[in-house]
């Protein structure tokens, strides 16, 4: 909302300064965006004068100008005037300008092989008059001393430009803006003077508001002017409309507009000879059409509300005219609309047919419904003034009539809700400057909600008048209290909290990335899930929720590859979706690395990272964040974005349906598809979910503390086994021969090829062997040995190796 | 007598421009082998008269110390020397690159999630979460922005389908909704989370933070709500003073609703937080609105309290300088080393907010 302090004065009475008045707006709710001279279009055009006109060297018509601008250098400009001569003061507009005739963007260009630095100007061009023979003269006594200067003085002044908020339709107006300043103590707020209009004969279009269900209007008032010549506006008008930022069109459409922003009544005026017959109101079939004044044609809907006559649709009542019954400069008889049309339908066919106008912004936030007449007699008052005219008697047609909001308030709500007091008497002097009727009934208020404010329908609404008047300075800050009704973070937020920083610490950069991404990326990641698509995505290749991680961290892992990283390590903790209810969707770590280990190093040997690697980083990354690793049981079952033979599934229970992790090399088929460069890429991913929450607490799940001071014995063992027994099976065996005496048991070689039959492996462990309550001796080990060995042999099928 | 202590004499000196440790041996076995010179003497000690016995054993004992003594420090200082030798010629360049450092980082929205988390901990906030795919009624029904209520511009909405039932949450305010329902006041929660609205440029991003604060309890005034957010803003930025402003607002599920502005002024092109003549809008706060408190069934005339939504990522651009929002979300190696944080920095009371 764009309005000049000037402005605002027309309403209120005021000692303050502009930089109070913006102090006031913004503390009472009524937010300043910006106070600044609107700039114009017309600054660039400047005072300038001829010093030199001699003929064009190709053109005998056209002249080459030197022109002092009132800088250093005098420029060069082509024109074709006839009037161009030596000592000439006249506009000149520098390329860039946007010439008002012809709204051309003004460029240097060449004429004739000449270059011309911009333009000399006709009074026609600027739209001062229509002389377009020859370039402007300006008066010597006037202008000799101005060279240089704006032609068009920018007599606009400072526009505040207020962001106002939904609930506050009434501040659409100037008037509204007066009042509440009124109410704030800046000034007091202006009576309306009283028009001694005098008004001929009747409105005699007859109008007809059709009771329908669906109908969007509930009061039609109008009245016809006769006679009228319509025109320009006058200066003050002009102004007042570029004031807003908008341009003026003709006094008719002007003051109808300035009514608007005046008063926020929006009106509309038709051009009376050309409605058939009469005026009817009501609700649109579905195909009906009309064009609008935007010059574009709408095709309706059913039941939108449209002002129409016995021809067809005229305009979307409180949203747009139509051309067929627009006003023109010929236009000789008006009739001149105010009516109400109900928020919701207003919203719902601009919505619809995606149209925006200053009248369908007010009337869907609520118009005065009581401003009806009032708005008829201001305009019309305006337009005899200005173009003449008889007005008919006001014609007001309604369907409903207007319903008083009372509220009953207790001022102690005010205190209980703000903490602290103000007095009744200064509490009522509030409202009723903000146009409340206010009565007694002991302690409670009788309060009539002025028409204009359909925000307010309760007694909250109230306390929130009372206190952004008062100021919010007056609400004393009380210090927090401590007191905890629960603890911060429950069990997965706490998980969430470790894995992350447990990852991080691993050398994996934290990063966070759309949930939403590219269907045709994660359609190579989504396995079974259902595809999430949204409706209105913010660019095609954002359209879906994602169904993993990995589609985006793989998407910018590309991206640094391309800037020129080698070895990368990225990580995103977040939401992935499975499905498009809410809480389908799941939360989960996802994890990649990129290139090599120890890279360039002198002293280590450079390798490619590989599945161990990302085994270390996820498993490690569990038992930091409380899981137990001895419960953890790996798998080879993943899912098809990985490589089948290089990858693993983590389990807490073997039962388990769902793994909370898995790693291993990404599938070559998608490093292919993605054109993804680089040496090796390995990735991980943990389920926050699926990881079971530990019934106790650390301070009670601590064991007894045991240790044995008896010697231990480690012995080597290795089986030729086949070729696909996993290692983990070969462990639980060894370990299950006797869980008291086999303290641990290592893999520490594993390989094929050489003195291995083919399909075997040769797989190598260690096995600590420790007894509680003695020191083994050779036999008790020899024993112990030859289970190893038997179990092994009998439950896998291996061999000792001799 | 003399003849010994000649001899003495000479090994010692021997001894002293001695430097090799198998000489030094050799003379060890010369002296005291089995037909070793000191050896010997001691042989002839039997064969004399006891007086003389007294006094030679004597003599020969002091020689045979004295030329102990010193061939042992000799071998010592000759094994000193050649471990020295030995360990100077092992030496190595210290200044070589030690092995790789891999150095993980936490991104800046996670620690200023935990930095929030921390210190509304502090004054007894507990953590909510809510999904980030809401239905329309959580979103905005309940949070009285009824259907065709113009506040629902303000939020340009992702859809998930036509009837435009299924959205992504445009603010964290349906976790009020949702840990209202659930439960029973009192209620003091914060919501942390994802948000997101379908505008993008410069200064806005398809998906952002928000976090949202619920205080709901018998007592509950607009002073409260005053006290608790200049307590976090005071303890957040890390300063003894801030200047900061409510002014009256306008949100559907709060009333009276305010937004509140931090002073700043810019020295040397870098914004300074808390002080200056310029106002910084960091967040949108009010009394949870009566119609809202009924829509999840508690009763507005027993309890009320207030809520409050702050934009996280802008609270992180301020306090640490970072300048492009859209760069939070991009994944450049550079800038996520940049700006992220080290994984053991956890924000804590005890520990500091902040490094």
């Amino acid at each position: 909302m764009k309005f000049t302090v000037d402005w605002l004065k027309n309403h209120l009475d005021t000692k303050f300064n502009n930089n109070q008045i913006i102090d006031k707006l913004t503390n009472i709710g009524l937010e300043v965006e910006s106070f600044e001279s609107s700039t114009s279009e017309l600054d660039t055009f400047i005072v300038a004068k001829i010093i030199n006109a001699k003929t064009h060297p190709n053109a005998d018509r056209l002249k080459l100008c030197d022109v002092d601008i009132g800088s250093d250098k005098t420029i060069e400009v082509v024109c074709g005037a006839p009037n161009a001569k030596n000592g000439l003061l006249t506009v000149y507009a520098p390329p860039g300008s946007i010439i008002p005739k012809n709204q051309m963007k003004l460029s240097v260009s060449k004429i004739r092989g000449v270059t011309s630095y911009g333009m000399l100007c006709s009074e026609s061009e600027l739209l001062l008059s229509n002389e377009s023979d020859g370039i402007i003269e300006l008066k010597n006594n006037k202008y000799a001393n101005k060279i240089g200067e704006k032609y068009f003085k920018n007599t606009s002044e400072k526009v505040i430009d207020l962001s106002i908020t939904p609930n506050r339709p009434d501040c659409l107006g100037v008037r509204g803006i007066a009042r509440d300043l009124s109410a704030a103590g800046a000034g007091k707020l202006k009576i309306n003077k009283k028009s001694n209009l005098k008004y001929r004969g009747n409105q005699n279009i007859n109008v007809i508001i059709k009771k329908e269900k669906a109908q969007g209007c509930t009061i039609f008032g109008s009245c016809l002017i006769k006679g009228v010549s319509n025109k320009e506006s006058p200066k003050w008008l002009k102004d007042k409309i570029l004031s807003l930022g908008q341009k003026p069109i003709s006094a008719i459409v002007d003051i109808t507009n300035y009514i608007m922003f005046d008063l926020n009544r929006p009106l509309h005026a038709y051009d009376a000879d050309k409605i058939d017959n009469e005026i009817i109101v009501r609700s649109s079939s579905k195909g009906e059409s009309f064009e609008a004044l935007d010059n574009k044609k709408y095709i309706l809907e059913n039941d939108m509300c449209v002002i129409s006559d016995r021809s067809g649709v005229l305009g979307l009542g409180g949203i747009i005219g139509g051309t067929r019954s627009g006003t023109e400069y010929s236009t000789k008889n008006i009739l001149l609309e105010s009516a109400y049309f109900l928020p919701r339908s207003i919203r719902k066919t601009s919505k619809q047919l995606n149209i925006d106008t200053d009248a369908k912004f007010r009337f869907e936030r609520g118009i005065d419904p009581l401003s009806i007449e009032e708005g008829l007699m201001k305009a019309s008052e305006l337009i005899k003034q200005i173009c003449g005219g008889k007005i008919s008697n006001l014609d007001v047609k309604k369907i409903e009539n207007y319903k008083k909001t009372i509220i009953n308030f207790d001022p102690f709500l005010f205190e209980k809700t703000t903490g602290f007091n103000v007095e009744n008497k200064e509490l009522i002097k509030i409202l009723e400057k903000l146009g409340f009727n206010v009565s007694r009934n002991k302690k409670i208020l009788k309060l009539v909600v002025p028409s204009w404010r359909p925000d307010i329908t309760q007694p909250i609404d109230i306390v929130e008048e009372i206190v952004r008047i008062k100021g919010y300075e007056h609400i004393n800050a009380s210090e927090p209290v401590k007191t905890r009704l629960k603890p911060t973070l429950n069990y997965y937020q706490k998980l969430f909290h470790f894995l992350q920083r447990s990852v991080a610490s691993k050398g994996y950069l934290e990063t966070v990335t759309w949930s939403f991404t590219d269907s045709k990326i994660n359609q190579l990641f989504k396995e079974n899930d259902e595809e999430i698509p949204i409706v209105n995505p913010i660019s095609s290749d954002l359209n879906v929720l994602r169904n993993s991680i990995f589609p985006n961290l793989i998407f910018y892992l590309k991206k640094n590859l391309d800037r020129g990283f080698k070895d990368i390590s990225l990580f995103e903790i977040g939401p992935v979706f499975k499905g498009k209810s809410p809480g389908d969707q799941l939360t989960v770590i996802g994890a990649v690395r990129a290139g090599k280990v120890s890279r360039l190093s002198w002293n280590d040997k450079e390798r490619i990272v590989d599945t161990f690697d990302v085994k270390k980083d996820v498993i490690q990354s569990l038992c930091e964040a409380g899981i137990d690793k001895d419960d953890i049981i790996i798998d080879d079952k993943t899912p098809s974005y990985y490589h089948p033979g290089k990858s693993g599934g983590v389990y807490q229970n073997k039962q388990e349906k769902n793994a909370l992790a898995y790693f291993g090399e990404i599938h070559p088929n998608i490093i292919k598809k993605l054109d993804i460069k680089t040496e090796g890429l390995v990735i991980f991913e943990i389920c926050l979910d699926y990881i079971r929450e530990s019934k106790q607490k650390i301070k009670d799940s601590k064991s007894e503390y045991k240790f044995s001071d008896f010697q231990k014995s480690e012995r080597d063992f290795a089986f030729i086994i086949n070729k696909n027994f996993k290692s983990q099976e070969l462990v639980n065996i060894i370990k299950s021969v006797d869980n008291k005496l086999i303290k641990s048991v290592r893999v520490f070689d594993v390989f094929e090829g050489e003195n291995i039959p083919e399909g075997k492996k040769s797989i190598a462990v260690n096995v600590t062997i420790q007894s509680e309550e003695k020191t083994l001796n050779e036999n008790d080990l020899d024993n112990i040995n030859k289970l190893i060995i038997s179990s092994v042999e009998s439950k896998s099928g291996a061999k000792i190796r001799s | 007598m003399s003849d010994i202590k000649k001899i003495k004499d000479d090994y010692i000196d021997k001894l002293n421009t001695e430097n090799n440790i198998e000489k030094v041996n050799n003379i060890k076995s010369e002296l005291f082998g089995k037909n070793g010179i000191i050896s010997n003497e001691f042989k002839k000690l039997g064969s004399i008269s006891v007086e003389e016995r007294k006094k030679l054993a004597s003599d020969l004992n002091n020689i045979k110390d004295e030329l102990q003594n010193k061939i042992s420090i000799k071998i010592q200082e000759i094994e000193t020397k050649e471990i020295n030798l030995k360990l100077e010629k092992e030496k190595i360049d210290v200044t070589l690159p030690e092995r790789n450092i891999e150095i993980g980082k936490i991104h800046p929205v996670s620690q200023v999630i935990d930095e929030i988390s921390s210190i509304f901990s502090e004054i007894g906030f507990s953590v909510e979460e809510g999904p980030d795919v809401e239905n329309e009624y959580n979103n905005f029904t309940a949070l009285n922005t009824p259907d065709n209520h113009p506040a629902r511009d303000m939020h340009d909405t992702f859809y998930l389908d036509n009837n435009k039932e299924l959205l992504l949450r445009t603010h964290t305010s349906p976790v009020q909704v949702r840990t209202m329902l659930k439960g029973k006041p009192p209620f003091k929660i914060i919501a942390p989370g994802r948000t997101y609205r379908s505008d993008s440029d410069q200064t806005h991003a398809p998906m952002f933070h928000q976090v949202e604060g619920l205080h709901i309890d018998k007592n509950i005034n607009m002073g409260h709500l005053k006290g608790c957010l200049n307590y976090f803003i005071k303890e957040f930025f890390e300063v003894d003073k801030i200047k900061m402003r409510f002014r009256p607002s306008h949100f559907p599920f709060t009333e009276p609703s305010a937004e509140v502005d931090i002073g700043y002024e810019i020295n040397n092109g870098k914004i300074v937080i808390g002080e200056g003549n310029k106002w910084l809008e960091i967040l949108g706060c009010g009394m949870v609105h009566p119609n809202v408190l009924k829509n999840v069934n508690v009763n507005p005339s027993k309890y009320q309290g207030y809520a409050f939504g702050i934009g996280i990522d802008r609270l992180g651009m301020l306090k640490y300088g970072i300048n492009d929002l859209r760069a939070f979300f991009e994944t450049d190696y550079r800038w996520l080393s940049h700006f992220g944080f080290d994984p053991l920095d956890v924000p804590s009371n005890y520990r500091g907010l902040s490094r």
